[in-house]
């Protein structure tokens, strides 16, 4: 019983910092810079609030979130061995979910019983011009439709009329709009996704446009 | 008795070679309104194996799974009934719903979310009156 107890209490004592990276991780190497020698004050320590680069497509038992004391947990598949031969992209699940439907690699099914039946596919582009220096916004109904069903999008998140539907970034990062999905499930909003969405230039002579403030300026 | 202290040791030494922050694929779903209190694993639910196997659609039209993390309140009455991950985990399409340790996967405690999000990965909150708006 002693030891049993012994182990419990250690265990905990071991878990409750391991959890606590989990929500703190900025924290740690605030705590890594306190221990070390130097009389440094860790609060100038180099990237402070970078979260560090997560190891792609961890096995499930060392994910951190699935438990590799649950035998079911051994018997799930690793990722990184269900992706091999899949086409690779630098953000989400490292893989291009878009290009390998295209390449034929993977064909999920879209009817739950029936391997043969085939998407309702619209080619149909929608451009949102984009206020800010960044390039305009191309929407593909392609990619999405294949995946999606209109009633996915229509009219719940997205009224079926072009320019129809205030869209902003802020919107989108707060898991909104397109974020409902980008972000989650589809690609992520990451510096090296921007360009994904924002795909269509700005004609050469496009300047930004300038602020109402400092039109107003007097020192102009 | 030294069968405990021995699953003690092991789970230390688990808990020591494991990696300390939470870098589960994207797009994994832990779903827990209910489990934790029922002294169950979390269900963990990944997203990248289900759409190797099915479109978007077949889920989130089809069976009518809305797009939000524990937002569908699923209980294990509704998936033995054919409803949620009981529409495929049922012994025809998938393997069936014995299988309690394949789903309650999670580490105990940790929270209903989506991971690897946008959202989860910002280093302060943006601002969240927004959110209403946008809506
Ligand atoms: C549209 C059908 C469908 C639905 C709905 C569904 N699954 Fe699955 N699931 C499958 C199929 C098919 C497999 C693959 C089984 C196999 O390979 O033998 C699978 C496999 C799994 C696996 C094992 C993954 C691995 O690594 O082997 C887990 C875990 C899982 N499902 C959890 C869930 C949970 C939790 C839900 C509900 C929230 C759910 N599934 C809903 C069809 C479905
Ligand atoms: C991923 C979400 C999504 C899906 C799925 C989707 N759409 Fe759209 N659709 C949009 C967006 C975004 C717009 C542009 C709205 C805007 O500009 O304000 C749009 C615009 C439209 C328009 C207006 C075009 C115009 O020129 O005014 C029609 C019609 C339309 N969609 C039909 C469909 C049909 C039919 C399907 C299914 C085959 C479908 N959509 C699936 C997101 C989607
Ligand atoms: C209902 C979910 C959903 C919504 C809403 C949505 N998307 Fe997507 N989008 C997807 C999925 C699924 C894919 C397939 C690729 C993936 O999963 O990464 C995709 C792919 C794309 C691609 C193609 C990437 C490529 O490799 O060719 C672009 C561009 C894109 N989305 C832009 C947008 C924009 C812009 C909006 C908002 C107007 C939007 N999406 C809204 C689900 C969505
Ligand atoms: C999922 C697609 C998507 C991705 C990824 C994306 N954007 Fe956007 N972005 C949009 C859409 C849609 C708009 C709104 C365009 C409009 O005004 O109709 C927008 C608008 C903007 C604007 C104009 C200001 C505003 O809020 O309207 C800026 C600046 C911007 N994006 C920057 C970025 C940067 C930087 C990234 C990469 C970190 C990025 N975007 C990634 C879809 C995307
Ligand atoms: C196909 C995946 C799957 C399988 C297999 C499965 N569950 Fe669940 N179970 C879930 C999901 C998803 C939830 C909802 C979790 C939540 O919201 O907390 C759940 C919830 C529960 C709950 C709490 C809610 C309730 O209904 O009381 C219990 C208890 C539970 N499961 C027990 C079991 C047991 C025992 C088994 C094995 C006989 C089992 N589950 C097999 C997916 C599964
Ligand atoms: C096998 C079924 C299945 C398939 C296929 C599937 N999903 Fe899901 N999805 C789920 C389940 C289950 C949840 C969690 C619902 C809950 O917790 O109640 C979910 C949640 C989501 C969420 C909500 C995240 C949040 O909390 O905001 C989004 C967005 C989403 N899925 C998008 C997609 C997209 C895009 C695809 C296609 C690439 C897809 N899903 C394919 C079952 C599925």
């Amino acid at each position: 019983m002693k030891i049993k107890r012994f182990f419990l209490v250690a265990a905990t004592a071991l878990a409750l910092p391991v959890a606590g990276m989990n929500v703190g991780a900025a924290e740690q190497p605030v705590k890594a810079a306190k221990s070390a020698k130097g009389k440094v004050s860790g609060a100038n320590v180099f990237n402070r609030l970078l979260k560090k680069d997560k190891q792609r497509n961890a096995p499930p038992s060392e994910d951190g979130i699935h438990d590799a004391a649950n035998d079911g947990t051994h018997v799930l598949q690793p990722p990184i061995i269900a992706y091999d031969g899949l086409p690779t992209t630098e953000f989400g699940n490292y893989v291009d979910w878009v290009k390998a439907l295209d390449t034929g690699l993977l064909k999920p099914r879209y009817d739950r019983f029936d391997p043969a039946v085939e998407p309702l596919v619209m080619d149909l582009d929608i451009v949102r011009e984009v206020k800010a220096s960044m390039p305009d916004v191309v929407f593909p109904h392609k990619p999405h439709t294949q995946w999606l069903h209109c009633s996915n999008c229509h009219p719940k998140i997205f009224i079926p009329q072009k320019n129809a539907n205030v869209i902003t970034m802020s919107a989108i990062l707060l898991g909104t709009k397109c974020g409902v999905c980008h972000g989650k499930v589809s690609f992520p909003i990451t510096t090296k996704s921007c360009k994904v969405c924002h795909s269509k230039p700005k004609p050469a002579n496009w300047k930004p446009p300038k602020s109402e403030a400092s039109l107003k300026t007097p020192w102009r | 008795m030294y069968k405990s202290a021995l699953i003690g040791l092991l789970g230390m030494m688990a808990m020591l070679t494991l990696p300390q922050a939470a870098q589960a694929e994207y797009a994994d779903v832990v779903i827990n309104n209910y489990a934790d209190a029922a002294g169950m694993r979390p269900a963990v639910f990944p997203h990248w194996y289900h759409r190797i196997r099915f479109r978007c659609k077949v889920c989130h039209a089809d069976l009518g799974f809305k797009f939000k993390a524990g937002g569908n309140k699923i209980t294990m009455a509704k998936i033995i009934d054919g409803k949620f991950c009981g529409a495929c985990h049922n012994g025809e399409i998938s393997w069936s719903v014995e299988n309690c340790g394949m789903c309650h996967s999670g580490i105990p405690g940790t929270p209903t979310q989506i991971h690897g999000s946008t959202v989860q990965r910002l280093v302060a909150p943006t601002y969240k009156s927004l959110d209403k708006k946008a809506k």
